[in-house]
């Protein structure tokens, strides 16, 4: 029954393919979002620019929100807990959410130990900058893997470089013969079966979708041509000039992620941008939590 | 051999493409207007967010074409949010689609993902049907002119329309190719008679 739920789980993962997933912080955002076309809204209290502007802990969002938006539309409603928290993550299956992120975007509950996912019903979507992290995750029962990027930056240089490096990974294993399979799982701490899913499927066994960063049509097309199934996007969406505009034209570039002529036109007329912080700029590397 | 469409707007059709292609079937994915321009046999609408794909389709201009097809007899094949973009009408949202299958659907009627659940079951003659719901939505009733092909605890889980096949339920995420194969089938007496005429 236990495996059951968790093929479940990755499923759904897979109906939200070629999606985009948009955070939100009140009712009327994710009617704003679920309406530019996204497949999930991801509900917190503030998105991640936002966060790291305030500084201080931060926490689960307050589930009387969360609660409001999940009335508010009828596509799926995530929401995120801090690394570790597994309280936090009770709470949220008790409010019936549909995926749970277990982020670094929050401040980490816990320096050594992840959630033991695989005791909930619930699904859970982890970050990952390397093949390693991914699939530790993934040995913890998460049904979705995205990449960590660099949330609340409107920079999209670190998701880039997670997904190429999953991907470059992933396919140095397929590469490999079948007995040299077992050095790999020792250097990545992952068990074996897990690295021979990875050798034989060239992919992951779960959805892997990108986030940290994305701000622009081109963005999401960009992680999209890199090899994402889907794409999240944070402050880049509710942080610019025009978000209704800005949301519709992501989901559009990421339906249409390979057609230069679509991008082109989705690109025009945006509005502003969010103005973004540099990656050199950045105090709080929120990728380097939990790994 | 037949040529089959498979809308790629979002949601799981790289499933039903493999299931297509395991089959040797041809398969095509429609993302935007000047793929449907060859004539094709089956068009396949997949399991996703029925809201993500309704607006795309009005938005990248292949709602009227499409429907158009449809409306004409092409054998037209829908998923869980594809059978919600087929039915005429919803009966816990003020958006409809296509609307060419004289059904009413209630979406996410099983709830949130708490709520999916998968059964085996059997699809007409065939038992032992594994059939895996996500989010699902349920078939609350039916015109006239519909065959139930599938049914669970006096639910409808799939049925069909002269051309027009829907399921609840996700027969991509399987392994089980008996539901697409009822589909190919489909596809091919279309095509049969097609010839015929020309």
């Amino acid at each position: 029954m236990k495996n059951d739920r968790y093929d479940l789980n990755k499923d759904l993962a897979k109906m939200l393919k070629g999606g985009v997933i948009m955070d939100v912080t009140t009712p009327e955002q994710a009617k704003i979002a679920e309406a530019a076309g996204a497949c999930a809204v991801m509900a917190l209290e503030r998105i991640p620019a936002d966060i790291r502007a305030a500084g201080g802990v931060s926490r689960m969002s307050d589930p009387q929100m969360i609660k409001a938006i999940q009335a508010a539309v009828s596509i799926p409603v995530m929401a995120k807990v801090r690394i570790g928290h597994f309280v936090e993550a009770q709470i949220l299956e008790a409010i019936e959410i549909d995926y749970i992120d277990e982020s670094e975007v929050l401040s980490p509950a816990d320096d050594l130990y992840h959630i033991d996912k695989t005791k909930f019903n619930v699904p859970f979507v982890c970050g990952a900058k390397d093949l390693g992290e991914a699939l530790r995750r993934i040995n913890e029962g998460a049904a979705m893997i995205r990449t960590k990027g660099e949330p609340g930056t409107g920079d999209i240089i670190q998701a880039v470089r997670h997904m190429r490096l999953i991907q470059a990974e992933i396919r140095r294993i397929a590469s490999m013969r079948e007995d040299e399979l077992y050095q790999v799982a020792k250097e990545l701490q992952v068990p074996y079966d897990l690295i021979l899913y990875v050798h034989e499927h060239q992919k992951l066994p779960v959805v892997n979708f990108a986030a940290g960063g994305v701000a622009t049509p081109a963005d999401a097309a960009l992680m999209m041509q890199l090899g994402a199934e889907g794409v999240f996007v944070g402050s880049g969406i509710f942080k610019s000039g025009n978000p209704s505009k800005r949301a519709e034209a992501i989901v559009k570039a990421v339906t249409n992620f390979k057609n230069p002529t679509i991008l082109a036109q989705l690109s025009e007329n945006l509005g502003e941008a969010m103005v973004g912080i540099n990656e050199q700029e950045i105090e709080l590397l929120m990728a380097e939590r939990g790994k | 051999m037949q040529r089959i469409g498979i809308l790629a707007l979002q949601g799981a059709f790289y499933e039903h493409i493999n299931h297509l292609n395991a089959m040797g079937v041809e398969t095509f994915e429609i993302r935007q207007l000047e793929d449907i321009i060859r004539p094709f046999d089956g068009l396949i609408l997949p399991g996703g967010e029925s809201t993500v794909m309704g607006r795309l389709l009005h938005d990248l201009q292949l709602f009227e074409p499409l429907h158009q097809m449809i409306f004409a007899g092409l054998p037209v094949f829908g998923t869980c949010a594809g059978a919600i973009l087929l039915a005429k009408t919803l009966s816990n949202d003020t958006h409809t689609w296509f609307q060419t299958m004289n059904i009413t659907v209630k979406r996410n009627a099983y709830g949130r993902q708490l709520g999916s659940f998968k059964i085996v079951s059997s699809f007409k003659d065939h038992q032992n049907v594994p059939m895996v719901f996500i989010r699902a939505p349920k078939i609350e009733s039916i015109g006239e002119n519909i065959e139930i092909l599938a049914m669970h605890n006096q639910t409808i889980l799939a049925c069909r329309e002269g051309n027009q096949l829907v399921t609840t339920f996700h027969p991509e995420v399987t392994d089980d190719l008996t539901i697409h194969q009822y589909f190919v089938s489909m596809c091919q007496a279309f095509q049969d008679k097609q010839k015929g005429k020309a």
